[in-house]
């Protein structure tokens, strides 16, 4: 109960916001740290809970997005129903690539996803409709009433997705989905030998995480007017996507949350301040620092002193 | 699309030039990921900064082969260094190395790339040599001499690291940790010790890996991320380990992304290696010359 007073809480919070704040630089920097929000939640399902490493985080995010973008194009189709393809189509892509992939252990798995960015984006280079290696511009329509400004109204879509994948994220965790999961990251042999369907798990998981990463891809067309395949498809959400939950902590799904939202908020303060590049090496620095320092993240850090 | 007989086969003849040197810059990572079992996300970084580092001594005037051989021993040492870090934080804790000690080496990539970026901004670098930019006629074909320089130079690491690897008492114990490592350890050896040892060779692997990256074409500091998806398609397609199934996984590779590249176009050659690789992964997980 408590967490859906916060989930309202956050929700009322950004509309009010948005309805009293003037200056629309704060809407189109949240913006990206609340999309980090969602990727790496959904980065976690996976990632965190069945301890498979997806590096494959910009190919579903793409796929939703040039789902999108060329649904748009098509049939000029209104954002909602965008981004209902998007998640749809990455799902697919989730489900196809689990079926495929999910039966190799570890490193296997990570690289196979690496594989997949680059063949979504070869594909994408490739296909004419879409643009093409040249990418695509999109003229935004009017926003949608009580909205005045549609970079304001993409700012609240993407808390609500965030509030969403939130909720998927606890109840998978909290149910006996994410029991299973756990096992299987604790031991796959004890638990296939205790009877939890692995592999249909890891599929499910896969499937969600990969339908969650596509709705947060979904209004990039949108946010930026524009889409092309190799900022798109760029490593660097999968990155992201990687590095929060594991400076979060990935046992609990608020670490995700507080690593996204602490590292987006340094990455755009150093982007802005300093460099481009400095943002790369300040998430590499602390990825590593975590990952040996602090294996558990923040949460761990903060469960050793408050117990909840 | 034209299908001639000719063209199909100076595809081929570049194929086998590009395979070597995949074969070669893959050959470190066959030893470190393939033998030892760690998951080297970085070992493409440390071959671009083994690259940048003949850069620099290519301004001093040095040869780019000398200047990879020269770079051997302090990447073997580093190699050493950073092999004892990962055993200290992860293999020595035991479980659930997993996740982190790919996240580890992911995060290592990304600090070697960046460094290199704020160091030598992102342009394009190249040496100078007196083979380079000229080139062989074979018939009515011509083949880049840099290309040739560089297929000399895998040819020989991959000799010698398949002969050092199979003959001498280190070689044949680094692949006997590769097998059992309990077992080495009942026989008095410290696996730690061997496995730090092969780690370092790898890494020197990759330096001349390195020149030879540079020698074949210019290098910017994002040029890892292509090379993790051939590296790991060359290992995995060889059979984790397997140092001649490394040079024939190089070769299929090198052929099948240049007649792709000469029949289909440059956009659709990036998208072979890792086609390749999730086909192995499905069908044969355990690699042409798998144990």
């Amino acid at each position: 109960m408590k967490f859906w007073i916060g989930a309202a809480a956050v929700l009322l919070a950004a509309a009010v916001a948005a309805a009293a704040l003037k200056n629309e630089y704060y809407f189109f920097a949240g913006y990206t740290v609340v999309m980090f929000v969602v990727l790496a939640t959904a980065w976690n399902i996976l990632g965190g809970y069945a301890g498979y490493v997806n590096f494959g985080t910009p190919a579903f995010f793409g796929l939703g997005a040039y789902a999108a973008a060329v649904l748009f194009k098509a049939t000029e189709a209104p954002l909602a129903l965008q981004i209902l393809a998007a998640t749809a189509m990455a799902g697919l892509l989730g489900f196809l690539a689990g079926l495929l992939t999910l039966r190799l252990r570890g490193i296997f798995f990570a690289i196979a996803t690496i594989a997949l960015v680059v063949i979504m984006e070869t594909l994408f280079i490739n296909w004419r409709y879409a643009g093409g290696a040249t990418g695509l511009q999109l003229l935004r329509p009017a926003p949608t009433p009580p909205f005045e400004s549609y970079i304001k109204m993409l700012f609240v879509v993407m808390v609500a997705l965030a509030v969403g994948a939130v909720a998927v994220a606890r109840y998978i965790e909290t149910s006996w989905v994410g029991r299973g999961l756990r096992a299987i990251r604790d031991s796959e042999e004890a638990a296939e030998c205790s009877g939890v369907p692995t592999l249909r798990l890891k599929v499910f998981a896969c499937t969600v995480s990969g339908a969650l990463m596509g709705a947060a891809g979904a209004t990039m067309p949108m946010y930026l007017s524009f889409i092309e395949p190799p900022s798109t498809f760029n490593l660097n959400y999968a990155i992201g996507a990687l590095a929060s939950p594991m400076i979060g902590g990935t046992a609990h799904w608020l670490g995700p949350v507080i690593g996204a939202l602490l590292l987006s908020s340094l990455q755009q303060v150093v982007t802005v301040t300093v460099s481009n590049e400095m943002n790369v090496l300040v998430v590499g620095v602390l990825l590593v620092v975590f990952v040996v320092a602090a294996p558990d993240g923040i949460l761990g850090l903060l469960r050793k002193w408050i117990r909840f | 699309m034209v299908f001639s007989f000719e063209l199909l086969l100076e595809a081929v003849l570049f194929g086998v030039l590009l395979g070597c040197f995949y074969a070669a810059v893959s050959i470190g990572l066959s030893v470190s990921f393939g033998l030892l079992d760690v998951p080297h996300v970085a070992h493409p970084a440390i071959m671009v900064f083994g690259s940048y580092c003949t850069y620099l001594l290519g301004l001093y005037g040095l040869d780019p082969i000398v200047a990879g051989v020269v770079l051997m021993p302090p990447f073997f040492l580093l190699g050493m260094g950073v092999y004892r870090f990962y055993y200290e934080a992860f293999e020595k804790r035991g479980s659930e190395a997993g996740v982190r000690g790919i996240a580890f080496f992911f995060g290592m990539a990304l600090i070697i790339e960046v460094g290199l970026i704020l160091a030598f901004g992102v342009d394009q670098r190249t040496v100078e040599a007196a083979y380079i930019g000229k080139s062989l006629a074979v018939g009515e074909m011509r083949v880049p001499l840099r290309f040739l320089v560089a297929f000399a130079v895998a040819v020989v690491l991959m000799t010698a690291l398949t002969l050092y690897l199979s003959k001498t008492f280190t070689g044949r114990a680094i692949k006997a940790v590769a097998q059992d490592e309990a077992a080495l350890r009942l026989m008095g050896a410290n696996p730690v010790r061997i496995k730090q040892w092969a780690f370092g060779i790898a890494t020197s692997a990759a330096a001349l890996a390195g020149a030879m990256l540079i020698i074949v074409g210019p290098v910017e500091p994002g040029m890892d991320r292509v090379y993790i998806g051939r590296t790991f398609s060359v290992v995995v397609l060889a059979g984790l380990g397997s140092m001649t199934g490394t040079i024939a996984a190089g070769l299929i590779l090198g052929i099948s992304e240049s007649i792709v590249l000469m029949h289909f176009g440059a956009s659709w050659a990036p998208a072979v290696a890792f086609g390749l690789l999730l086909a192995v992964l499905g069908i044969r997980p355990q690699g042409l010359f798998g144990r």
